[in-house]
């Protein structure tokens, strides 16, 4: 299933595009900012700079995938691909697995290249004080943990309101709407709402697997297949059927 | 229809919720009773009344929701007993009165309406050797009725033909027996494992569904869909598996081609390739030859003959009664209700009397006179090309009696011969000319 979709985005260059163009229009400013900032600047102000913008970083996973996990089964039933492909022995949990990780494993890889580009770039081109407030081993402890469970919370929301949509067009603007709560973390944390603290990052990335988990098995819950080729809910079929 | 229940079971969770105004009127009653219990007695006496009365509620909650399935599942079993003994209801319980039917339409209906199917009587054991048991099978899409009280059975090997005009519910019943949806009443099994039983993908792995739409992935090669879905399947041996399908449907040449760029009628091939990866027992074609053009067509036919005689059961809806009659060991018709299941040369014989076609140079001086003097004719009656239609009761009998006769009248005969009847008569005699879905 993830081969079929990376070939897919392969012959879908526009997938790509957007994937690399997306992250460079988030972080430009915060960036530009970062090498601007000079030697003499006050380290308390360059440490909150650096902190916005790196946690601007992960806003990456959250608004790359959900376009495309908002396609993932309705758009499989638009082209006409999701009824042979349910005939066969693939589970809904599998389907939904190897869709979902589809789209958040190059959201994640995306994520992760573009943070090493940008820490190395700083590393080189930037001025000292900003290279040390970034080369913090609690930075890269971040990016490593929330990348993958913000992405997955992002996919697993679009996913979910993909199954439920009957429109491609609904799913994908309500999937993107429906990922940005996920922003609202690191948005509170560069504002200095509570302070990103190693005990605190390991309770919020704790509490995002667990949801993570939780969503996935809800998601599969929710995946009726019946309505998905029908367009009837099959629990509202019976319902009135009297069964 | 079936009854509606009061309650309901719940998706989630457990225990039930209302589902109709009595339904939820008993739960008004129960809630109403629970917070007067709490808030106006508090003595001990009401707290035993209100947690009697949320115990009446589940009670009655759960014995209603029980009771009606049982109910219905008692009244599916009795129905099930009276029309038993193996589609035996046609020869044995019809009463004489509609044998005197006029028309073999009047039969059909009478039949029909007496006993819910016209099955084939002549077939012994069928059972044992079926693949697809289908007994009283019911589908509805909320108020409507997809398919009604189906039964039928298919035998291994054989290729069966389910006709039948636009929204019938072929398509519907197609989708039931593989999984895909669920049925609103009635049971059936595929290859030996009950659809509702917890094992579809036991039974996705062995039967295989050609779609009326391909659905392919158009941003993908011909091989690549194809390798998709055998890896699907757990295939380890993927390549063979393709090789293999793509030269049953002539393909091979065209295995690295994208399939956004192939006509309508390749990418069905394509399809139909794809239901070929895994060796199915049962293999569902959904109008397989639609938008082939007829050497395509033909192939295809080819193929489903070939895999017949591989011992693959073909479950085979098409609009095409040529190729039905062509192809098809048995056929039923559907149209929301079964209107007969059983070989096309039985169900000719059912539907139709036996009848010899005569033509003469110039039309008969009486024909009533001379017809009506041969005790194996029944009835006769002209026909389009200027011949003669004559129903009789024995071919064999009456068409040399109807020669002598001829003869000894002096008539110029140009052919006598045995009149046919077309799998397209015995349809449109059951399902009518405009093939109005749901007529009874």
């Amino acid at each position: 299933m993830i081969r079929k979709e990376f070939r897919e985005y392969r012959r879908n260059r526009f997938i790509i595009y957007t994937m690399g163009t997306l992250p460079l229009i988030f972080t430009a400013l915060p960036v530009i900012t970062l090498f601007s900032i000079s030697n003499s600047e006050d380290p308390t102000t360059v440490r909150t700079q650096v902190a916005i913008t790196l946690l601007l970083l992960l806003v990456i996973p959250v608004v790359l995938p959900a376009t495309i996990a908002a396609y993932s089964v309705i758009g499989e039933r638009d082209q006409g691909t999701l009824e042979p492909l349910l005939t066969t022995p693939v589970t809904r949990e599998e389907f939904l697995l190897g869709k979902s990780l589809a789209a958040t494993i190059p959201t994640v890889g995306v994520a992760y290249v573009f943070f090493i580009v940008l820490v190395v770039a700083i590393r080189l081109g930037a001025a000292s004080i900003v290279s040390h407030a970034v080369w913090q081993p609690s930075w890269f402890l971040a990016e490593l943990l929330f990348a993958p469970l913000l992405a997955a919370w992002s996919v697993w929301v679009g996913t979910a309101i993909s199954a439920r949509s009957s429109d491609v067009r609904v799913a994908q603007q309500l999937g993107t709407l429906a990922s940005l709560p996920a922003l609202v973390l690191p948005l509170l944390m560069s504002l200095q709402v509570f302070k990103p603290t190693a005990t605190t990052a390991v309770v919020i990335a704790v509490a995002l697997a667990i949801i993570d988990v939780a969503a996935w098995r809800i998601v599969s819950k929710m995946f009726d297949r019946e309505r998905l080729i029908t367009g009837a809910s099959a629990v509202t079929m019976r319902a009135e059927a009297g069964t | 229809m079936a009854s509606r229940q009061w309650f309901i079971r719940r998706r989630f969770g457990f225990g039930f919720r209302p589902r109709t105004w009595q339904g939820w009127l008993i739960t008004a009653i129960a809630v109403g009773a629970a917070i007067g219990g709490f808030t106006g007695l508090r003595k001990s006496g009401g707290e035993i009344l209100t947690v009697g009365v949320v115990g009446l509620y589940l009670a009655v909650g759960y014995s209603f929701g029980g009771m009606t399935k049982q109910l219905k599942t008692e009244a599916l079993e009795n129905s099930a007993g009276d029309l038993a003994v193996e589609y035996a209801v046609a020869k044995v319980t019809v009463p004489p009165e509609v044998y005197g039917s006029q028309t073999p339409r009047e039969i059909a209906e009478a039949i029909v309406s007496r006993s819910g199917q016209f099955a084939d009587t002549s077939e012994k054991d069928t059972m044992k050797d079926s693949v697809i048991v289908v007994e009283h099978l019911t589908k509805q899409f909320g108020s409507r009725v997809a398919f009604e009280d189906v039964s039928f059975n298919v035998r291994r090997g054989e290729v069966f033909g389910f006709l039948g005009p636009n929204g019938a519910g072929k398509t519907s019943t197609v989708r039931t027996l593989s999984t895909l949806v669920t049925p609103t009443s009635g049971t059936a099994s595929v290859a030996g494992i009950a659809i509702d039983s917890g094992h579809d993908v036991e039974i996705r792995k062995r039967i295989a569904v050609m779609t009326e739409v391909p659905g392919l992935y158009l941003r993908l090669s011909v091989t690549e869909n194809l390798a998709f879905f055998a890896g699907l399947y757990g295939f380890s041996d993927a390549q063979p598996r393709i090789d293999r399908a793509l030269e049953a449907v002539n393909l091979s040449s065209r295995a690295n081609d994208l399939c956004g760029g192939l006509s309508k009628g390749l990418r069905q091939r394509v399809g139909l390739a794809r239901a070929l990866l895994n060796d199915p027992e049962i293999i569902f074609l959904d109008e397989p030859t639609s938008g082939l053009d007829p050497v395509a067509s033909l192939d295809v036919q080819n193929l489903i003959i070939g895999l017949r005689d591989k011992g693959v059961t073909v479950f085979l809806t098409t609009h095409r009664l040529d190729e039905a009659e062509k192809l098809c060991d048995r056929v039923a018709i559907l149209n929301t209700t079964l209107r007969t299941v059983g070989r096309i040369d039985d169900l000719r014989q059912r539907m139709f009397q036996e009848s010899i076609l005569v033509s003469t140079v110039s039309p008969l001086i009486d024909p009533a006179r001379l017809f009506s003097a041969i005790d194996s004719v029944t009835g006769w009656s002209n026909d389009d090309a200027g011949g003669y239609v004559i129903t009789v009761s024995d071919v064999r009998v009456a068409a040399p009696a109807i020669a002598r006769a001829l003869v000894a009248a002096g008539a110029d005969v140009l052919s006598l011969a045995e009149g046919h009847h077309s799998l397209e008569e015995v349809y449109l005699e059951l399902v009518g000319a405009a093939g109005k879905v749901g007529t009874q």
